[in-house]
């Protein structure tokens, strides 16, 4: 399986990449490539010319601003799952990304890559939801932009990111009190069938979904649930509320709100302990 | 047309690729280094496993483009003057393969791994080779091989 034909240009800049998008409305930015690259084997993806970012300077450092924690776009999940300020500041991000894939894909694939890929079944989309993680975009004229989680991942595959915009960083704030990030799969390297993060945010308990619809979700039921006094048992039960799980190969929308509930309350259960 | 400048094993190669052009197939049909196996072809089974500046990736998942200018590492680069490097020769000893279609890469996994562990335990080994299938052996051999080159035994 070989990518239908397309354009390679190699840029050194992001000012450089936002000109090349602006020159050619069916561009694709390549990064780690290793959500793009599989998608173009099975010619899914037809991008003409791929612009690619992956040796831009000073986009993968992972470092402290302020109550922040600034992860650059380019930064590989290897590197995320291995960052000690991210162990010890923000472990949830640092132990997601090191369930992401397998090793082999980790050394390559980028933090910016998999969340602007707006895959509703990937790790880190919804770890970054439930930490209200800020995305910083940059676009024409150099102007930048901050676009909050909850306006980031608008559809199946689709983002708040302009066609000729750039994402160079997430910020995650400081997250250390309890946290969990369950992944529920058949095989090792699978997709998650469905995927629970909970960590305390702000003075509660925030839950996201992976894989129960076309976005990555937040629980907003169990989050209110919570915040009124309930114990994890009574809040996990409305983990499904508000979701559209998918029916497919892997498994049926009903067993997918099922084992949400499960999930959400082991995650609960660790998170709050 | 692309240029690159790859160095494979040590010797810089200058090819003109078609920018589609995988890295796994510029180092088969290219370079004529056939070790590194096609399996799945959908970077699911790491077959295809080699290094790019000493950490192992998946070769079908990567353009030839991308490695410009990189190191990388085969598994016809791994023994070193007549010897086998210590991997190769606990898989021999330990018979950590049976059709032999997957060991290219599982060395190459492990010895990244081993690069970022050199002391695993069986269940690191074991949570190390996620990005690699052996339809054979069930992998208990192929784990004793790569803890037995961890320890430097034999």
């Amino acid at each position: 399986m070989i990518p239908a034909p397309f354009e390679y240009v190699r840029v050194g800049s992001v000012d450089e990449a936002i000109a090349a998008l602006a020159a050619d409305e069916e561009a694709k930015l390549l990064a780690g490539g290793h959500s793009l690259l599989p998608a173009m084997r099975l010619r899914v993806a037809r991008p003409s010319t791929l612009i690619d970012i992956g040796r831009i300077e000073g986009l993968s450092a992972i470092r402290e601003d302020g109550d922040a924690i600034v992860i650059g776009a380019l930064a590989r999940h290897h590197d995320v799952a291995n960052s000690e300020l991210l162990q010890r500041s923000c472990p949830i991000v640092a132990f997601a990304a090191a369930q992401i894939g397998d090793p082999q894909v980790r050394h390559v694939g980028t933090i910016g890559g998999s969340v602007a890929h707006g895959d509703p079944a990937g790790d880190m989309p919804a770890v970054l939801l439930a930490l209200d993680a800020t995305f910083v975009a940059v676009g024409a004229g150099g102007a930048t932009r901050r676009i909050d989680s909850v306006s980031f991942f608008t559809g199946l595959f689709e983002t708040a990111l302009a066609p000729t915009e750039v994402l160079t960083e997430i910020r995650v704030p400081q997250a250390t009190g309890g946290w969990s990030f369950l992944k529920f799969n058949r095989r090792a390297q699978d997709w998650a069938l469905v995927g629970v993060s909970a960590v305390h945010v702000a003075g509660g308990v925030h839950v996201s979904l992976t894989n129960m619809g076309l976005t990555p979700l937040r629980a907003t039921a169990v989050e209110e649930a919570l915040a009124g006094g309930a114990d994890p048992v009574a809040a996990a039960a409305r983990a499904d509320e508000g979701t559209g799980p998918p029916d497919d190969a892997f498994a049926s929308s009903d067993y997918r709100r099922a084992l949400v509930k499960v999930l959400t309350q082991r995650a609960l259960q660790e998170a709050m302990a | 047309m692309t240029q690159v400048s790859i160095t494979v094993n040590g010797t810089s190669h200058t090819d003109d690729v078609e920018p589609r052009t995988l890295l796994v197939y510029y180092l088969r049909e290219y370079l004529r280094l056939t070790g590194t196996n096609i399996g799945c072809d959908t970077s699911s089974c790491g077959s295809c496993t080699v290094h790019v500046d000493g950490r192992s990736v998946k070769s079908c998942a990567m353009l030839a483009v991308q490695a410009d200018a990189r190191a990388v590492t085969t598994i016809e680069g791994m023994a070193s003057d007549g010897e086998l490097h210590p991997l190769q020769d606990a898989f021999h000893r330990n018979h950590g393969l049976q059709c032999g279609f997957c060991t290219p890469g599982m060395i190459m996994a492990a010895a990244s791994y081993l690069e970022e562990n050199p002391d695993p335990t069986e269940e690191e080994v074991r949570e190390s080779l996620e990005g690699n299938l052996c339809r054979c052996t069930g992998y208990q051999n192929i784990v004793a091989s790569i803890l037995d080159a961890a320890r430097g035994d034999g």
